[in-house]
């Protein structure tokens, strides 16, 4: 039979199937941080369970941790408690720790793919809907409630039911300026915000083989965002080139055994999706959003759209914005390049090398996260940082800071906030906050001109070359 | 509204008939930032998430009461919320079920549930019943003529209906869950008594 990328996948993971009933998944790999997982622990204690498989647990502390001053206690007295709970609960049970300080913490999404703990073929989970991030390796990676963190601890395993698949083809050449960013959110924009509900996706096409790791990572990152559990891309050169030499990739012999075996995975010509879709890379622009939720988005040049709805409505009143209104020009005193979306080597890149000569507009606050320490020191090594505090950005310590403001990194209410992150709910980035997804291009240079332009009008060059 | 079922952190109740008023929340795409805002992220503990439930919809920025928002609202009372499309998208967190139930919700009714919410409710015996969008507006409409209207769950027979009227819809719901709920099972107990078959695989594997 003819199988796609996510049958081969799951099939391999199945243990047992229940009679008219979900199925037994074995899960590779399991990240765990500081928000989910204590009700998880406490659940396993009370219960008297043992970890089965502390090996394949990863552990980090992201999501309520300072981007200032990380060496010092952290001052909030919850967030404190929270993150040295984490580090208990690691300690007592044996799990390994990249806590705060650690050259390997960071974001979850970004820390496992850059130390290889990420690899081809393997189910991954974590209590963050952002796991699908790390389908861009052809992984099976999916977010999880806090009472599957405990089963998997328990078991290593999660029952479930088989979800449908989707393929989102997309061919063609990218026009200048618009990045992978721009691709997921025009690919939300286009389906909705619950068209992926019930499916898996697999990314395919010329568009997402010719893009690189990290690129691929922002699409399958956003997967979510239209209600998809997860997304995924195919295995190829450079997924391996990528995996290769990283600390916890397998070396040598092994690792030539697992590319031979990574490369059975693509899905096979003639199998079938229960949904397809198909877009032009060509009709693709850099995308802004205006409403509060990541559907709700249009071309940088279009207008909101005028529709009749009571919930549409209410996401615009929120939004301080109307029908018809164009997002260029509008003048924007926040932006926030970073989160498990955005905050890689070549965000960073990409915005620098726009930044690179200009000075941030004098109204804006920007804000520089990296998504971890490794991140943070590549910033440093390739001169970016330079670059950043020249144009004066203000650059932090890694984690998921100003995506969900769970720290101090807080969007004032009633400001506008262009963002590199994922979502633009309400009050998402702070009480009152309004949020505007886009790519680390609009973002840099909204900073720069201290209101939304056009970047395409100004970028000559294919794509903005590394610094 | 006080919260009316505090539920302690053991295991879940069961679930099998209820007979409710309800609360209506025609909105789309509730997200779970909504249900339970960031910053009330940081419990370590899965009790008291009820009092920050839609924090930002039901109390304005000095703490008082949103007048407008129906949780604020006499009128309406119930353990059973009927809320517009897409509810529970975004954040995984199960806070977000933690703080439903917590406030004392019991069923949530909408046309349709994000996965990871729907999953989350199950597992904490927060019993989510999608039914089509005709007759989500249906049942909407008539709360709103009449609060105090009564509606039926009956999960052993997989149907909702709202007395006093001809609105019943029959139900989904996955065999396995639908066993767990009535006898108030969750699923590490199964996957532990799988034990044995887990081991198999893993030495069964080549990769």
């Amino acid at each position: 039979m003819k199988k796609t990328l996510f049958d081969k996948v799951w099939d391999s993971h199945v243990v047992h199937s229940v009679d008219n009933g979900p199925q037994i998944l074995y899960i590779d790999k399991h990240l765990i941080h500081e928000v989910t997982s204590p009700q998880a622990f406490a659940e396993l204690e009370e219960r008297n369970i043992p970890l089965f498989r502390k090996d394949q647990i990863v552990a980090t502390a992201d999501h309520n941790v300072p981007t200032k001053d990380q060496h010092l206690p952290i001052q909030d007295l919850l967030s404190k408690k929270q993150v040295e709970m984490l580090s208990t609960n690691c300690e007592k049970h044996g799990v390994t720790l990249y806590g705060l300080g650690h050259p390997y913490q960071g974001i979850v999404h970004v820390m496992a793919p850059e130390l290889g703990v990420t690899q081809p073929g393997m189910t991954m989970v974590c209590g963050d809907s952002h796991t699908s991030t790390h389908g861009a390796f052809g992984t099976i990676a999916f977010g999880i409630g806090t009472s599957q963190v405990a089963q998997v601890f328990a078991s290593q395993c999660l029952l479930l039911s088989k979800p449908k698949s989707m393929r989102i083809t997309l061919n063609g050449d990218l026009k200048p300026g618009v990045l992978p960013k721009d691709v997921i959110l025009y690919i939300i924009a286009k389906l909705g915000t619950n068209s992926g509900t019930g499916y898996f996706v697999e990314y395919a096409g010329d568009v997402f083989e010719n893009m690189s790791m990290e690129g691929r990572m922002t699409v399958c990152n956003m997967s979510i965002e239209m209600g998809a559990r997860g997304g995924m891309i195919a295995p190829d050169e450079t997924t391996f080139k990528y995996v290769k030499g990283k600390e916890f990739a397998p070396k040598g012999e092994e690792f030539d055994k697992k590319v031979a075996y990574w490369r059975t995975l693509p899905t096979d010509e003639g199998a079938t999706f229960d949904k397809e879709y198909t877009f032009d890379a060509a009709d693709i622009a850099p995308m802004v959003t205006y409403g509060t939720n990541p559907g709700m988005g249009i071309k940088i040049n279009d207008r909101i759209p005028d529709i009749n709805d009571v919930s549409f409505e209410k996401s615009l009143k929120y939004m301080g914005l109307h029908k018809g209104e164009k997002l260029l020009g509008k003048p924007i005193n926040y932006v926030f390049i970073g989160s498990c979306t955005n905050s890689r080597i070549e965000d960073f890149r990409v915005a620098a090398t726009y930044i690179k000569g200009r000075q941030k507009a004098a109204n804006v606050n920007a804000l520089i996260v990296p998504g971890s320490q490794q991140v943070a020191k590549q910033i440093e090594a390739e001169g970016l940082q330079e670059i950043f505090e020249a144009a004066g950005f203000e650059i932090r310590q890694s984690g998921c800071s100003a995506c969900l403001g769970m720290n101090e990194d807080k969007i004032p209410a009633g400001e506008y906030c262009v963002s590199t992150s994922n979502r633009n709910f309400e009050g998402r980035q702070g009480q009152g906050a309004r949020t505007i997804l886009a790519s680390p291009l609009v973002a840099a240079a909204t900073a720069v001109a201290g209101k939304i332009i056009d970047v395409t009008t100004e970028i000559e060059e294919p794509e903005p070359a590394s610094v | 509204m006080k919260n009316q079922n505090r539920q302690a952190f053991k295991e879940m109740e069961k679930f099998t008939t209820l007979e409710s008023q309800a609360i209506p929340l025609p909105i789309e795409n509730i997200d779970t930032d909504q249900i339970i805002p960031a910053r009330f992220l940081k419990a370590t503990s899965k009790i008291g998430f009820g009092e920050n439930l839609f924090r930002d919809w039901r109390y304005g920025k000095d703490n008082t009461e949103v007048a407008d928002f129906v949780l604020n609202n006499d009128t309406y009372s119930g353990s059973i919320l009927v809320a517009g499309d897409n509810f529970g998208c975004g954040s995984s967190r199960e806070h977000a079920a933690w703080a439903l139930t917590d406030f004392g919700f019991k069923v949530i009714v909408s046309s349709y549930f994000a996965d990871i919410f729907k999953g989350n409710a199950l597992n904490n015996g927060l019993l989510p019943v999608q039914v089509k969008p005709e007759m989500l507006k249906e049942m909407l409409a008539v709360i709103k003529k009449d609060p105090s209207v009564q509606i039926l769950v009956n999960l052993e027979e997989q149907f909702i209906a709202v007395e006093g009227t001809d609105l019943r819809e029959d139900f989904k719901i996955d065999a396995y869950k639908k066993m767990c709920l009535m006898n108030g099972y969750d699923d590490i107990d199964f996957l532990i008594s799988n034990k044995d078959k887990i081991e198999a695989y893993e030495a069964s594997r080549e990769f």
